[in-house]
């Protein structure tokens, strides 16, 4: 019997799909996992486009809570790894075209065939986000260090916890530590203390996301990438390894630098 | 002192600034207060010491803060509700 976790935010843009295609693709890859994901953004479907797919879609998820076709019907096979598999949202329908009764039967039979199912929540609060937990046992809660995704975090996790999830384990992404450095953003420990929730990673900003996104295929396995091992970290310890934070040190500036050979010191 | 620091701009590091403005606002959204509650409180308030007191009702405000637990910690606050209550004039009523 696998796990169903579902990825969630509350505010848009802060990495939902992208930190499901890499944890989706890391415990398939690196901890051999048969893993699903399933996209329940319907109408606004990106995690096939993310993870290369989108020219192998015939079935989606409306269809299979329809019964039009059969489960495996829809179920797309990874164009690289043999037991990762994603469940398309429709991009013709709306939200309300499937119901938390339907999401949670299909959790149920996707867990006696897989070791994770993950779910890829759409941004908000109301019907899809409400569909996107209802089969789910665990939940990540993705933020990015700005006020107002930290405080839909915050709304969200309250919304988790109503909702009956015991520990919802936070996500920080995009956290750029020059400008920590400089004060200038949020830090790790800033946001922890206000949301009061488990820490499951950092991903720091890195450009190579992008360039996967425009590839189509994960950062999680670029070697080269920053974020691609924080992610590889975070698929770790969802197995239940211990693997302490990457280091998120940045080198110096030259203006620092400088600084350092005059004797100033700074105070942060 | 920091020579370098005179050519920042700012004194206070804009991460300072995020934390507490995210901090009152999560007071507020956690609290599930709305602006139209916050005025029930308050015209309430004016109703019940209006026997008492004239208040200065243009002046007046109520509204959901964080307080300083206790005076050592400064770290450590909680919600409050303050209201401000100007007084134009105590009744005789009240004086007895």
């Amino acid at each position: 019997m696998g796990q169903v976790i579902v990825i969630t935010s509350g505010k848009g843009g802060v990495g939902k799909t992208t930190a499901t295609a890499n944890i989706g693709t890391g415990l398939a890859h690196f901890m051999r996992k048969r893993v699903v994901m399933i996209d329940t953004d319907i109408g606004l479907r990106n995690l096939d486009v993310v993870m290369g797919l989108e020219n192998r879609i015939v079935y989606d998820i409306v269809d299979v809570v329809n019964g039009e076709c059969r489960l495996k019907q829809a179920l797309i096979r990874d164009k690289r790894f043999d037991n990762l598999y994603l469940l398309p949202a429709a991009q013709t329908k709306d939200k309300t075209a499937v119901s938390p009764d339907q999401m949670k039967k299909l959790c149920e039979q996707l867990k006696e065939d897989f070791d994770y199912v993950l779910i890829d929540s759409p941004a908000g609060i109301e019907q899809g986000f409400k569909n996107a937990i209802a089969g789910a046992e665990k939940a990540f809660v993705i933020t990015t260090p700005e006020v107002s995704a930290v405080r839909d975090a915050d709304r969200v996790i309250g919304l988790l916890e109503a909702a009956g999830f015991e520990e919802p384990k936070l996500i920080i992404n995009r956290i750029r530590p020059d400008m920590v450095k400089k004060g200038d953003m949020m830090d790790i420990n800033d946001i922890l203390d206000i949301l009061a929730i488990g820490l499951l990673g950092v991903i720091p900003e890195d450009e190579k996301i992008v360039i996967s996104t425009n590839r189509g295929e994960p950062a999680v396995v670029d070697e080269m990438s920053r974020a691609g091992q924080a992610y590889r970290n975070i698929t770790r310890r969802i197995e239940g390894e211990d693997v302490p934070l990457m280091s998120l040190d940045v080198e110096p500036t030259l203006f620092e630098k400088i600084k350092m050979f005059f004797g100033f010191r700074s105070k942060r | 002192m920091d020579f370098f620091k005179l050519f920042s701009k700012e004194d206070v590091a804009s991460k300072e600034i995020a934390k507490e403005r995210l901090k009152l606002i999560l007071v507020h959204d956690r609290a599930n207060v709305s602006p139209k509650f916050l005025e029930m409180i308050k015209s309430q308030l004016i109703n019940l010491i209006s026997d008492y007191i004239e208040v200065e009702e243009e002046g007046m405000e109520v509204k959901l803060t964080r307080i300083k637990k206790d005076e050592e910690e400064e770290d450590t606050t909680v919600p409050a509700l303050v209201a401000n209550i100007p007084i134009k004039r105590i009744k005789n009523i009240a004086r007895v």
